[in-house]
């Protein structure tokens, strides 16, 4: 047998999600110039790019063009990509340990945390994980039902998650048409009924989990006005001294916050309230269990032993009227099957990228993590390059020691086979570059950058004619 | 960013020693294992003090028999306690400011991991050059 690596037997690597994680470390695999590497990236869906297609806020259109960077990795020779085939349900760990060297999961955060407050699923209380994923045309996602006739809306944290959707609602008709936004989305935000939107931090101005750009974001809005309430932007001497400390963005992401508390509204037709130091402690339904009304408590702030700044409960509560809820606390992954699972924390345990057994935490031979479902929910775009690029390390260093699976249908021919037994329409990259091209054209054809496939059946339909 | 975010890439076996032991014993695994401190546990597992390479040094530089001595005699005894929701933010301003480099993580009762000065410095740096990278695969997108 020739030795691994080589153009007679090339190192084969799965990727399992197709999101920034899997695409940075498919590159990353390329640019190893001593041995011959074919890549397979599979994703559930037919379309690439994860999170960047269906999280990354239509409004930030800029952000999104990075898949032109993917879409040169995908150029490579030696990549392939197996959308619409689901690790789970089409190919199962034991059959991919039978075709390939390597397998690299990067599956992202699948789901969201719950509150865990009396009156959480109450209807109109949604995770904000499926109103993005709606607003983003994700297939899944595309028949959920947001009752956009409500008048007043609370968003739960303040991460940039909460203030995507935030600004989501917030946004003008006019403004969202320039976006690529789903065409259903699009029309029942045209017609949205909502007039005020709250953000609730449970911390101070100095720990909002935004960043600056987007707090500077929410004070450009076209018709609406910002509002932070003076006394919840003022810092309490805890959070003064942690600035002490801090990096300029931090700094100035504070005085966006705070600038915003000095601004008198101008009278547009929709408000943002920005809330700080306040936690839901329930959410109360009517009698046929809408959410009307959500408790709040207002909190003040202690440092633990390490210095980090934590919310403690008083006893002043107040009622907020809310026909709707978004709770945008944290994404989570969910467990793949046939893969260990660190279960608190919703990721796949590992060290630096190799994945551990759940039971011995000692490394399992060829399986290898990066991205959200590796470090948790957390992280820019770019973020997940370096996390990819440590894991990467780990693969060549096992690879060049000889540490990998030994599949019994080591090649490219076997695993493309494998995953036709199963009956699945493959959808390969060229494929999504003609479902691409489509998007693209009907959306010149409205005037708009894109307009998205939101169904797989119309994906797959669409292909067949074309 | 939080403390689990660090510990959830670490693997979360930690490396631990019984106070009876003697700080021999403890050099060698520092040695060993490649580690700067080590957490010292009691029977029932309960965090009861940290042994880091600064303790031996100090404790020596004062009595060169130290090495057959228990653990216990030397240990830091008030040791700073993460835990996993901590920012990492904090934390790093927290060890910097008080010139410690070693934080056992504590979840529930239960010791769940350590990190190090290293650890969150390097977080810090992959998250900056997070930004790095996100603006320079913009770049590229934008060059095709
Ligand atoms: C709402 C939102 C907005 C964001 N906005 C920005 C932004 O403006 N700028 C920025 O830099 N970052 C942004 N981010 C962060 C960025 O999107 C993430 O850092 C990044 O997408 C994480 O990459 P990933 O590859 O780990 O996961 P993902 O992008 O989630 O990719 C995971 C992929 O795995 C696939 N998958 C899951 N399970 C399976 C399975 N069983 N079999 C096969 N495939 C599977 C999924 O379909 C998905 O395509 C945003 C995140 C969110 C949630
Ligand atoms: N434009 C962009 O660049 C962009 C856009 C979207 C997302 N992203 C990135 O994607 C990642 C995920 O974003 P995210 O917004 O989902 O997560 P995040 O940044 O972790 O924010 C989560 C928010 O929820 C709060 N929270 C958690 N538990 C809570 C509870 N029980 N009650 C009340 N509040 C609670 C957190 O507050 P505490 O801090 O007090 O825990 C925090 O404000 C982030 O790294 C983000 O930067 C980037």
């Amino acid at each position: 047998m020739s030795p691994l690596g080589t153009a007679a037997q090339p190192l084969r690597v799965a990727i399992i999600g197709a999101g920034p994680a899997g695409f940075y470390a498919a590159e990353r695999l390329f640019k190893e110039t001593e041995l011959v590497i074919e890549v397979d990236l599979y994703d559930r869906l037919p379309t690439p790019f994860g999170l960047v297609r269906n999280g990354v806020a239509p409004d930030h259109q800029k952000i999104k063009s990075v898949t032109a960077a993917f879409d040169r990795i995908a150029g490579n020779p030696r990549f392939r990509f197996f959308g619409h085939v689901e690790l789970g349900s089409d190919v199962s760990v034991d059959e991919l340990k039978e075709h390939y060297h390597q397998i690299l999961y990067s599956t992202g955060a699948q789901t969201d945390r719950p509150l865990g407050i009396p009156g959480d699923d109450l209807i109109g209380s949604h995770p904000a994980t499926e109103f993005v994923a709606w607003y983003n045309g994700h297939p899944d996602y595309r028949d959920c039902e947001f009752d956009l006739s409500q008048e007043r809306v609370a968003v739960v944290g303040v991460g940039n998650v909460a203030v995507d959707v935030a600004r989501i609602l917030c946004r003008t008709p006019d403004e969202l048409l320039k976006t690529d936004i789903a065409d259903y989305a699009l029309e029942q935000l045209r017609a949205s009924k909502v007039r005020e939107v709250h953000i609730l931090g449970r911390r101070g101005p100095a720990q909002a989990a935004f960043t600056a750009p987007e707090a500077k974001e929410l004070g450009e809005l076209a018709d609406c006005d910002t509002i932070v309430p003076a006394d919840e932007a003022a810092l309490d001497p805890l959070s003064q001294a942690s600035l002490a400390g801090a990096d300029r963005a931090e700094l100035r992401k504070v005085e966006f916050i705070q600038e915003l508390s000095r601004r008198q509204p101008a009278g547009k037709s929709k408000r943002l309230v920005l809330r700080f130091l306040v936690s839901p402690v329930e959410l109360i339904g009517d009698e046929n269990g809408r959410v009307k009304q959500m408790r709040l408590v207002r909190n003040v702030l202690y440092a633990t032993d390490a210095g980090s700044l934590r919310p403690k409960a008083t006893d002043q509560f107040e009622t907020l009227d809310v026909g709707l809820v978004f709770r945008s606390i944290g994404y989570r992954g969910v467990p793949l099957p046939g893969v260990p699972f660190h279960d608190s924390w919703g990721v796949i345990p590992n060290a630096g990228g190799r994945v551990l057994d759940a039971d011995s935490r000692e490394p399992l031979v060829g399986q290898y993590t990066a991205g959200w479902i590796k470090r948790g929910p957390t992280g820019v775009i770019g973020t997940n390059k370096p996390d990819a690029a440590e894991t990467v390390e780990a693969m060549l260093a096992d690879a060049r020691e000889g540490k990998v699976l030994s599949p019994a249908n080591g090649t490219a021919a076997a695993a493309e086979a494998l995953v036709q037994s199963h009956n699945v329409r493959i959808v390969t990259y060229d494929d999504w570059r003609r479902l691409d091209a489509l998007e693209l054209s009907h959306g010149k054809e409205q005037g708009r950058p894109r307009v998205k496939f939101t169904r797989v059946d119309d994906m797959l339909a669409a292909l067949q004619e074309s | 960013m939080k403390v689990r975010n660090i510990l959830a890439t670490k693997g979360g076996r930690v490396i631990t020693i019984a106070p009876e032991e003697t700080v021999r014993r403890a050099v060698a695994l520092l040695v060993e294992q490649r580690i700067g401190a080590v957490v010292v546990t009691d029977a029932a597992g309960q965090l009861v003090g940290i042994l880091s390479e600064r303790d031996v040094i100090r404790a020596a530089a004062e009595d060169e028999s130290i090495f057959g001595q228990p653990v216990s005699a030397i240990m830091t005894r008030a040791v700073v306690i993460g835990m996993p929701q901590d920012d990492v933010l904090a934390v790093a301003h927290t060890m910097l400011e008080k010139r410690f480099r070693h934080l056992p993580i504590v979840d529930e009762g239960r010791l769940i991991g350590i990190i190090s000065i290293g650890d969150v410095l390097k977080t810090q740096r992959d998250a900056y050059q997070g930004e790095i990278d996100t603006l320079e695969t913009r770049i590229i997108a934008a060059g095709e």
